[in-house]
């Protein structure tokens, strides 16, 4: 992969795969949204979205989620320093904002469930979950392969020579973010505008 | 290159798994991470699964032969078209392109292998996999029977209570996630491991098609994919995507559908307008007729693709204004189209034409495609449209374009790489025999279904109305399929002959113009002996006939040797297959409501990620130079 | 290389005899159209075809030209180099061009009819003469509703000729798609998706229709009639309709059984007939509904034609008739009563709307004969 082959552009191989992976995952999560819009108002009984959802609750979580990629950032920079604690400690704080931004969501649903808003009851419930989840999923997956790299740093550790699969893994971290700017405008802030 | 002995130990028992490193027996392929390799699995299997579908269609032409005939009853003609279509579309003929594109985008870039070999094992896998899962259904209670493109609602559970609408949803499910890792994988491949000097302006057109198309799955995947993971939780968790009582618009699925399908059908047939593109070149041995042209209406059919999935929506009533923005996309989509077409005539123009199988396929999907895609423009004509969809008239055009076109280009590709691959000839005289059966064949079969189309036949149906004029064009028909068969159980004993006793085919049987001719035949493990340097397009070509290339300077070398490093081989692994054969508990856990097997898989995905990744890279260094690759190491 | 000149020369004569000769008229033909809209899709049909053989001549004849021209002619020859050219833009811009042009030849008369033909029509504001229909598509048979004449009917829609019929469509179930080749192309039928269609027949005639959207099970069964009037006949048959509710049973002891078994056998429990009991309504909405059913001319959605045979076949087993479709098989194998109790509602069924023998003879007026 990173070795022994000609290489006709200057980007990594993993790093190009990562750009192109987000590219593909635009058209997932665009998909999903638009099926949200074109089912929004369609549903046939409530709840309603005006009647759950919660705006200044998901303006924290969405706060949190924005903090940390700008965390992110500040890993990114201290491994290209070389300096390990602030590396670790970055890290770390990524995943903890990204568990508290799911602890968030966990709550929201349990909420939402309890007034009345199910998978299976309407249309606005199917397509609610499905998009807010497989977000869900996404960021889960972020912090496990947050976790997962700060464990290896304490097996053999990262140097600035590791850079780009910090940066990989940031990539994916900010994408899931933006996507989550999308999300939060369009099923929440539209609702009450 | 003979197959020799197993060379390497069992795997120790410490640890997860130890890095395989056979070099032959059947457990090499398993863990085989060779893009050569790879590709050969694919095209193999997408024979086999040619096969199945042509017996589907066989089947199929048998009970229209005549009008009320009893060969197949109402559901299990509905399962047969529904395989048949499905089968050809994602199992047969799209991994067909890939196969090649695993095999020979390396070669032609004068690369080693793909961005990420592992990655690509996986992806082979997976789609193995899904299309094992899909074909299990025949066992287990009834195939998919809702059309390849199973509009909603007839796939909700209450329409269509049994499982083979869950075996379509979860096995396009997973055969699409391995396309799309593929595709990926391809992308990067193309963009980063060309040799030096190989600008993009010099890659070979048939590298340069899988690179659009890579590019479409990677965009036209994602809607499908999601179309069909609200499909499975509508039936699976009870969701109401596709409810028409709760509010929900079957026609968001055509959407979602067509979005992806239009883009499928240039997935299709870009990489068969590529090895057209290598093909007529060596055979008329000049250059390709103006090849940036080639390439830029390449690209720009992969961006018009996008923008008119909705002719296949004229008859749902979206509306004039709808149906006249779609149908001027479509028929610009014609230019492009025609153009390159224009080019191969071009590229024939004052060549020496030399008549091999290859090149009369090639020539046949000239003029066949030419008339599927005229039929198209026609299509694209909303108010004969009105007429024509889903009548047969859109059978025979899309069997013009997709049989006529994309298959007998591949065929031209068989021809023509067989040699490449296998190190041995076919035979001239059985291909050309075979071509003559086969392509009239072919024309038989579909040409009548224009006017059993126009007659007022409608497709999907397992029988029609005696006495309006459809018995006769039915009858030729299926008449057609016999020749067809005559021509392709030639095909199939050319292929088998060739294997066995071919005549040995030397490096450059046909004089060829790009990379992958100037290796040995089949090559070897690490593909080329010394780094290729690329001087211009036809690379090889040009290191042959310096002095033909009108105004070219003699190319200073062809290759260098590798740096100090030598060629790094990557190493094999068991974990593409063993994550790729997880979606078999996947599937069959998600599809029997079984949690717990569902839930095994999903460990297995977790612990082989780590696995993966963890294992790295691996593998080791063939010395500069190279030719001192291990025995065996064939393909 | 003859072989290969023959064989397209062939194809291409061929397919000009065919579509230049008449051999495509039929019920069920697009290239036989007997109304404006019909007409307008064939011509542009026609339009495309021709259109297409300057475009074939010019590939396939530079093609084959090329192909025998530049053939290499032996051995030796295959090997000889020709001059290596790449391109030649002027080429490719004329190519372009040439091209660009045909599209433009097919695009301007496309527009055109897409709005004369695809415009959809207010249903608010119909023009005096029009004919308002509503179809319903179910799984295997075609509901028709003429809401302002307050008629239900099913597989058989009667239109007057000469004027613009409006269908409403609607699907009750999955997809279905109204195709009436010879008077308009097809229109899908879609769940939660109002859509419409319209056309005219410009002469007295059977028009055959079908269901072209794939609906599973007995799709390829799901066929229906349109049958255009004269004005008087039209007339006449809504009349026949109107009046069902104050029609006699016919005296016929037959027919009088028959109507009676009707209500016994169950058939009441999904099929209407209007005027079955005075004024008390029978069956379900989303069966066929059978009134006036003597005058239908087919059975089961136009898989047969209404013969008493026929009709006798489908009550029996009209699973044998039609695969898959809905309407249970009431008598067992072995029932010794079957024949002779089909027969009674056979004979009554179709003694449906069709005046007995004595006021037959009165009423000449009409296609179908008058009440
Ligand atoms: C390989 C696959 C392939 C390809 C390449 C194409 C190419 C085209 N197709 Fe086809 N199509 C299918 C596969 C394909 N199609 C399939 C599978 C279906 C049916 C799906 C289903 O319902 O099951 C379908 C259905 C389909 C429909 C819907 C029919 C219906 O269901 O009602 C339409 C409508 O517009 C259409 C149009 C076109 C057009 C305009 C092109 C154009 O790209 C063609 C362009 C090519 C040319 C025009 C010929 C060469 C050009 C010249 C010689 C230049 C001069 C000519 C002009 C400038 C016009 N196709
Ligand atoms: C690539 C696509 C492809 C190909 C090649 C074919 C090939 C054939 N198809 Fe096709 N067909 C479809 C794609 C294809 N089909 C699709 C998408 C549908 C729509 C389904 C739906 O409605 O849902 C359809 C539907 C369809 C119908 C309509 C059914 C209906 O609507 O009721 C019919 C009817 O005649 C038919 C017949 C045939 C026949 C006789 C062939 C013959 O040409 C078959 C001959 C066989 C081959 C040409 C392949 C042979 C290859 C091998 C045996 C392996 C060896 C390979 C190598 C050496 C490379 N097909
Ligand atoms: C369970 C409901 C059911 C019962 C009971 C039933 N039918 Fe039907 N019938 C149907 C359905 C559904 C169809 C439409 C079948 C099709 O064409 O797909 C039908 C069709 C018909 C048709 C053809 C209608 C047409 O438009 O062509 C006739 C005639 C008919 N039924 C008569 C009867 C008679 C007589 C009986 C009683 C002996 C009866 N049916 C009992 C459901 C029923
Ligand atoms: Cu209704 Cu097909
Ligand atoms: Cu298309």
């Amino acid at each position: 992969m990173e070795s022994g082959h000609y290489r006709s552009t200057k980007l990594p191989d993993i790093k190009l795969m990562m750009w192109i992976f987000l590219a593909s995952d635009t058209m997932f999560f665009g998909t999903l949204i638009g099926t949200y819009l074109v089912y929004k108002g369609r549903s046939l009984v409530g709840p309603y979205p005006v009647e759950v959802l919660d705006i200044p609750l998901t303006t924290v979580s969405t706060f949190v989620l924005l903090m940390s990629s700008f965390l992110m950032v500040l890993a990114l920079h201290a491994l290209r320093q070389d300096d390990t604690f602030r590396f670790r400690l970055w890290t770390f704080g990524v995943a903890f904002f990204g568990s508290i931004f799911l602890g968030f969501q966990v709550y929201e649903f349990a909420h939402f469930v309890d007034l009345g808003l199910t998978l299976q009851g309407n249309l606005f419930g199917t397509t609610f979950f499905v998009l807010t989840g497989t977000h869900g999923v996404h960021v889960t997956i972020g912090v496990i392969w947050l976790l997962s790299i700060l464990v290896h740093s304490f097996v053999k550790p990262w140097t600035s020579k590791d850079e780009v699969y910090l940066e990989v893994a940031g990539l994916y971290w900010h994408f899931v973010d933006v996507v989550w700017i999308v999300i939060f405008t369009v099923v929440y802030l539209v609702e009450f505008a | 290159m003979a197959v020799s002995k197993v060379t390497v130990a069992a795997p120790a028992g410490s640890g997860v798994f130890t890095r395989p490193n056979w070099d032959a027996g059947w457990l090499s392929w398993l863990t085989t991470v060779d893009h050569k390799r790879l590709g050969l699995l694919y095209i193999f299997t997408s024979f086999l699964f040619m096969s199945a579908a042509s017996i589907e269609a066989f089947l199929i032409r048998l009970q229209l032969a005549v009008p009320n005939n009893t060969v197949l009853n109402p559901d299990a003609y509905n399962q047969m078209f529904t395989m048949h279509g499905v089968t050809m579309v994602f199992l047969a003929i799209m991994p067909l392109g890939i196969g090649f594109a695993n095999y020979f985008v390396p070669l032609q870039i004068g690369a080693r292998d793909l961005a990420f070999p592992r990655l690509n094992a996986f992806g082979y896998w997976i789609y193995a996999v899904g299309g094992l899962f899909v074909y299990s259904s025949f066992f287990l209670g009834g195939a998919p029977d809702a059309g390849w493109f199973a509009y909603s609602p007839l796939t909700s559970l209450s329409n269509n209570p049994g499982n083979g609408t869950d075996f379509y949803m979860i096995g396009l499910f997973v055969g699409g996630i391995g396309t799309l890792v593929t595709a990926m994988n391809l992308i990067v491949t193309i963009i980063s491991m060309r040799a030096p000097g190989m600008t993009m302006m010099r890659v070979p057109v048939f590298t340069w098609m899988m690179l659009v198309t890579a590019f479409m799955i990677i965009f036209a995947f994602p809607p499908l994919t999601i179309a069909l993971f609200q499909v499975i939780m509508d039936r699976t968790f009870g969701t109401l995507f596709y409810v028409p009582q709760a509010g929900a618009m079957p026609i968001l699925w055509q959407h979602l559908f067509w979005i992806f399908g239009h883009p499928e059908v240039y997935i299709i047939v870009l990489p068969a307008f590529g090895v057209i593109s290598e093909v007529i070149p060596t055979f008329s041995r000049k250059p390709l007729f103006g090849y940036p042209v080639i390439i830029l209406s390449g690209i720009f059919i992969g961006f018009m693709g996008f923008a008119v999935w909705s002719h296949h929506m004229f008859t749902t009533g979206l509306g004039p204004v709808v149906n006249t923005a779609f149908a001027l996309t479509s028929f610009v989509i014609g230019i492009p189209t025609g153009i390159k077409i224009f080019n191969w005539v071009g590229t024939i123009w004052g060549g020496k034409v030399v008549f091999t199988t290859s090149m009369l396929y090639a020539i046949s999907f000239l003029i066949t495609f030419t008339i599927g895609g005229i039929t198209g423009i026609m299509l694209a004509v909303p108010p004969f449209d009105a007429q024509a969809q889903d009548s047969y008239f859109v059978v025979a055009h899309f069997h013009y374009v997709m049989g006529g076109g994309a298959l007998m280009a591949f065929f031209a590709g068989v021809y023509y790489w067989f040699p490449k691959m296998s190190g041995k000839m076919m035979d001239e005289r059985i291909g050309k025999l075979g071509f003559w059966f086969l392509v009239p064949g072919l024309h038989l079969i579909f040409f009548p279904q224009h006017i059993a189309g126009l007659m007022g036949m409608p497709r999907r149906t397992q029988t029609y109305v005696a006495g309006i004029g459809l018995e006769l064009p039915n009858l030729l028909s299926t008449a057609g399929t016999f020749v067809m068969m005559i021509g392709l159980i030639l095909l199939a004993v050319n292929l088998v002959h060739g294997l066995l006793r071919g005549k040995p085919a030397g490096n450059d049987p046909w004089d060829g113009r790009t990379l992958e001719w100037a290796t040995t035949s089949p090559p070897p493990h690490h593909d080329f002996d010394r780094q290729p340097v690329v001087n211009d397009r036809d690379a090889h070509w040009v290191q042959k006939y310096p002095e033909s290339v009108h105004g070219h300077r003699v190319p200073e070398s062809a290759s260098e040797p590798y740096d100090a490093n030598g060629i790094h081989m990557p190493g094999q692994s068991w974990y593409p297959f063993i994550m790729g054969i997880a979606f078999l508990p996947f599937s069959y856990g998600l599809l029997y409501h079984n949690f717990w097997v569902l839930g095994l898989s999903i460990l297995i995905f977790f612990v082989g990620t780590f696995g993966w990744a963890f294992e790295g890279v691996g593998g080791h260094h063939l010395p500069a130079g190279g030719h001192a690759h291990p025995k065996g190491a064939r393909s | 290389m003859q072989a290969r000149r023959w064989r397209l020369g062939g194809l291409l004569l061929a397919a000009t005899l065919l579509l230049a000769g008449c051999e495509f008229a039929g019920p069920q033909s697009a290239l036989d159209p007997q109304g404006p809209v019909a007409q307008a899709q064939k011509d542009i049909f026609l339009w495309t075809f021709w259109l297409s053989w300057p475009v074939m001549i010019g590939v396939f004849g530079t093609l084959i030209f090329a192909i025998v021209r530049f053939r290499a002619k032996n051995a030796s020859d295959a090997k000889a180099i020709p001059t290596q050219t790449h391109g030649n833009t002027t080429l490719e811009i004329t190519m372009t061009v040439v091209a660009t042009v045909i599209v433009v030849l097919v695009a301007v008369p496309t527009v055109r009819t897409i709005f004369a033909t695809e415009q959809r029509v207010d249903v608010t504001a119909l023009e005096p003469g029009d004919v308002l229909v509503k179809a319903t598509g179910y799984q295997w048979w075609f509901k028709f509703e003429y809401p302002e004449l307050g008629i239900t009917t099913a597989n058989e829609l009667i239109i007057p000729a000469g004027r613009r019929v409006v269908v409403e469509l609607d699907s009750a179930d999955v997809l279905h798609s109204f195709w009436v080749p010879n008077l308009a192309g097809k229109r899908d039928m879609i769940p939660n998706n109002r859509n419409q269609v319209w056309f005219v027949a410009d002469q007295p005639g059977t028009y055959y229709g079908q269901c072209a959207e794939l609906c599973l099970g007995a799709h390829a069964y799901m066929r229906f009639r349109v049958i255009a009037e004269d004005d008087a006949g039209f007339d006449a048959w809504v009349a026949a309709f109107q009046g069902a509710a104050d029609q006699v049973v016919q005296a016929d002891p037959l027919v009088q059984r028959g109507q009676q078994l009707v209500a016994q056998k169950g058939c009441i429990g999904c099929h209407t007939i209007d005027g079955y009991y005075a004024n008390v309504p029978v069956g379900n909405p989303d069966f066929p509904n059978l009134t006036n059913f003597g005058l239908r001319t087919t059975v089961g959605a136009a898989v047969l034609d209404n013969t008493p045979e026929n009709l006798a076949a489908w009550l029996r087993d009209p699973q044998a008739v039609k695969p898959t479709n809905r309407m249970p098989t009431l008598w067992v194998v072995d029932d010794p009563n079957a024949d002779e109790e089909i027969d009674a509602i056979v004979a009554y069924l179709l003694s449906l709307g069709v005046p007995d023998a004595a006021s037959a003879a009165l009423a000449q007026g009409g296609l179908h004969g008058g009440q």
